[in-house]
């Protein structure tokens, strides 16, 4: 008997004479914050106010927070990698044209073909969007698509700058969220830059991972 | 490295007889459980609907349980379809095995990894060393035990028994003999030794060929693997090596991708205090250009199914690794995790070590005893897992087995209670204070004498001790 039919029939075996359990019940909330379930175009005011919260919880877990309208994002772009002092940004498949026009100074790299994880190591920033963005518990989520790149892409570079379009991209809480992604696409769930509670059980941000988050909400 | 192992270890009143001897050790775990007990509060203050997550958890979790096979089978035939390849290990041994193989195929003689309960519980190092594979661990708590030679004490912090002077000079004596040393004149602050740790694995994962985790999820829906972490230690392992083998124990699976909403909520609250972890991976098989080219995903029983067909013992493998019933416990505070013998220590560790590896040693069979049924634990516990309930349904078994080594070991144990008044106290203090949310279940046939009449007696509103400290009005106080 293989194992895979040793474990199955120890299960079956097992649970013989168990009953049924009593059935799941979801009452729990789809969102704990007001207006959340509204869609933001109808009443502008409470989408402003789930957006707002998302600004608030990534800031609390150390992301640095920017808000800009699309016109003025080349600049800001620009003036975050001036200021993290980066000499080299690396730029995901589908990131939009002109993104990062005005940032002349730095070496713009596409991982086109993809780079080595060595190659990686040596860039100082990753610009990329992202899937959607969580205001209950401050996340990002990326699904690798245009604009993302591969998973390696935002976690070997020390500085990451995403970008978040706000009138489409963000969701007020965790079950509203999953709803819209594709499990089928490899996925990355951010709250915050790289952190560990592992000494005295104590949160110090900065570890593996990109140990600047910049996030720029879009208007 | 990693050479030591919890074989052979005394039973819990003989460690904890030491630990709670060693002042320092006691200070760092008061430090440190305090910290993340009054974090814990406040995140899952934030919910309202708290109460209805935790039970709708523990129910997607009964239900998984309950037809366990159907979800595996769908697991399976899921990961399968998305280019993964699945692997069934009944034990330890041949779990090791089954990983030792996979790398020896790849021709690589060093794995990276991701912190990880199975392979602890596996002995994974310890087997992957006798093959002439060198196993790094990555998380920065099990990178301190690694190097310190040490074992882990507790499920989220494995170093929770040391102090930040403690680990720099851990850094400064053993990096070197890994790898990059510890950069000169590191110091003792967390920011640093955290930079230190960053420099000393950045090699590593650059270089590394093939990764080991396990995971916190396994939907069988969709045959998506889900890592919860902090440091993204855990995403380089997981997206930078050519070969990822994931090894799992089977009651880890949940039905559907929705179930998610539930614990990804329930989870990050009860463990590390925080709305949501700093990253989380989820992947599913392959997926070309983006990760490993090589998915294999090890389903473990190694005694959870003889844990499943126990009527009352099954509701343990409902736990998620939380690790919230340590940061409450009483006992765990004074005692310390290296008395509890296994990877699992604390109330929860209590409860599971036995019924995974049996009550025949004497360690594990003095394990049911390490509690005073304060009830802390229950209270805290995201899906509900009434351990009280079960530490008096083992202490039956064990109480039932021939022969005086149990016996003996029980009443050591029981001895160890009475002889820390402390932590008697405490475990009072904490019943009194939860007294709302307490189980009454009384199981069935010898043991419900047991509780009749020891174990869950009617709690006092203010117990004897805090009564006698209140209406005392001198103290003599030792002589200086």
């Amino acid at each position: 008997m293989s194992s895979r039919d040793a474990v199955l029939a120890r299960i079956r075996a097992a649970l013989a004479d168990a009953p049924e359990p009593e059935p799941v019940v979801r009452d729990y909330r789809t969102a704990h914050v007001r207006g959340a379930n509204v869609p933001a175009k109808h009443v502008p005011d409470e989408y402003a106010a789930v957006v707002d919260l998302l600004a608030e919880n990534l800031a609390d877990y150390r992301a640095h927070v920017h808000r800009c309208a699309e016109a003025a994002l080349p600049a800001l772009l620009a003036r975050l990698l001036a200021e993290h002092g980066s000499r080299s940004v690396a730029v995901p498949p589908g990131l939009p044209q002109g993104w990062l026009a005005e940032a002349g100074g730095v070496r713009q790299h596409p991982d086109e073909p993809p780079l080595t994880a060595r190659e990686l190591d040596g860039f100082d920033s990753v610009v990329t969007t992202c899937r959607l963005a969580v205001a209950e518990t401050g996340t990002l989520v990326l699904d690798a698509g245009p604009g993302q790149g591969r998973r390696a892409l935002t976690l070997v570079p020390d500085h990451h700058i995403c970008v978040v379009h706000t009138p489409d991209q963000v969701v007020a809480s965790l079950p509203q969220s999953l709803a819209r992604l594709d499990p089928t696409r490899p996925l990355t769930w951010i709250s915050g830059p790289s952190a560990t509670s592992d000494i005295e059980l104590d949160r110090v941000e900065g570890v593996h991972g990109p140990r600047t988050l910049d996030v720029v909400l879009l208007e | 490295m990693s050479g030591r192992t919890y074989l052979g270890m005394p039973a819990f009143p003989v460690a904890a007889k030491a630990s709670t001897k060693d002042e320092r050790l006691r200070a760092n775990l008061r430090h440190a459980t305090r910290t993340i007990r009054d974090k814990r509060a406040r995140a899952v203050g934030e919910l309202d609907d708290w109460a209805l997550l935790r039970e709708a958890g523990k129910r997607i979790k009964d239900h998984t349980l309950r037809h366990l096979d159907t979800y595996l089978l769908q697991l399976e035939e899921r990961v399968t379809a998305a280019g993964g390849t699945v692997h069934w290990a009944a034990d330890a041994a041949e779990a090791n095995r089954i990983v030792a193989s996979l790398v020896h195929a790849t021709g690589e003689t060093e794995v990276v990894k991701v912190k990880s309960m199975a392979t602890q519980e596996i002995g994974l190092n310890e087997a992957l060393a006798a093959e002439a594979i060198n196993a790094y661990e990555t998380d920065l708590a099990e990178l301190i035990v690694q190097l310190g030679d040490d074992l882990p004490s507790h499920i989220l912090v494995p170093a929770i028994h040391r102090n930040r002077g403690e680990i720099r000079d851990i850094f400064r004596a053993q990096m070197g003999r890994w790898g990059r040393p510890a950069p000169q004149g590191l110091t003792d602050r967390p920011a640093d030794l955290a930079e230190a740790a960053r420099l000393h694995l950045r090699e590593k994962f650059l270089r590394a060929k093939v990764a080991v985790s396990g995971a916190n999820f396994m939907i069988a829906e969709t045959g998506t693997l889900v890592v919860v972490e902090s440091e993204g230690n855990g995403r380089m392992c997981l997206t930078l090596p050519e070969t990822l083998i994931s090894v799992v124990g089977i009651e880890k699976v949940l039905p559907t991708w929705q179930d998610l909403e539930v614990f990804l909520q329930l989870l990050p609250r009860s463990s590390t205090a925080e709305r949501m972890n700093p990253y989380t991976t989820m992947w599913t098989g392959t997926t070309t250009g983006d990760g490993p080219r090589d998915f294999h995903l090890v389903l473990l029983d190694n005694g959870r199914t003889d844990t499943l067909a126990d009527e009352i013992g099954r509701q343990v493998l409902r736990c998620i690794r939380c690790s919230a019933c340590l940061n409450v416990c009483p006992v765990y505070e004074r005692a310390g995790g290296h008395a509890y013998g296994s990877p699992y220590p604390g109330p929860i560790g209590a409860v599971l070590t036995p019924q995974l590896r049996g009550t025949t040693s004497e360690v594990d069979a003095s394990l049911p005893f390490a509690s005073s049924l304060c009830g802390a634990c229950y209270e805290v516990c995201p899906v509900a897992i009434d351990i009280p309930e079960v530490l008096v349904h083992l202490r039956e078994q064990v109480a039932a087995q021939p022969g005086h080594g149990a016996e003996r070991a029980a009443m050591k144990a029981a001895a160890w209670l009475f002889d820390h008044p402390a932590a008697l106290a405490a475990a009072e203090r904490a019943a009194s204070a939860t007294r709302a949310a307490l189980p009454r279940t009384l199981p069935l046939g010898p043991a419900k004498a047991w509780t009749d009449s020891r174990d869950l007696p009617e709690l006092p509103a203010a117990p004897f001790r805090a009564w006698w400290k209140q209406h005392r009005t001198t103290r003599q106080e030792p002589a200086e």
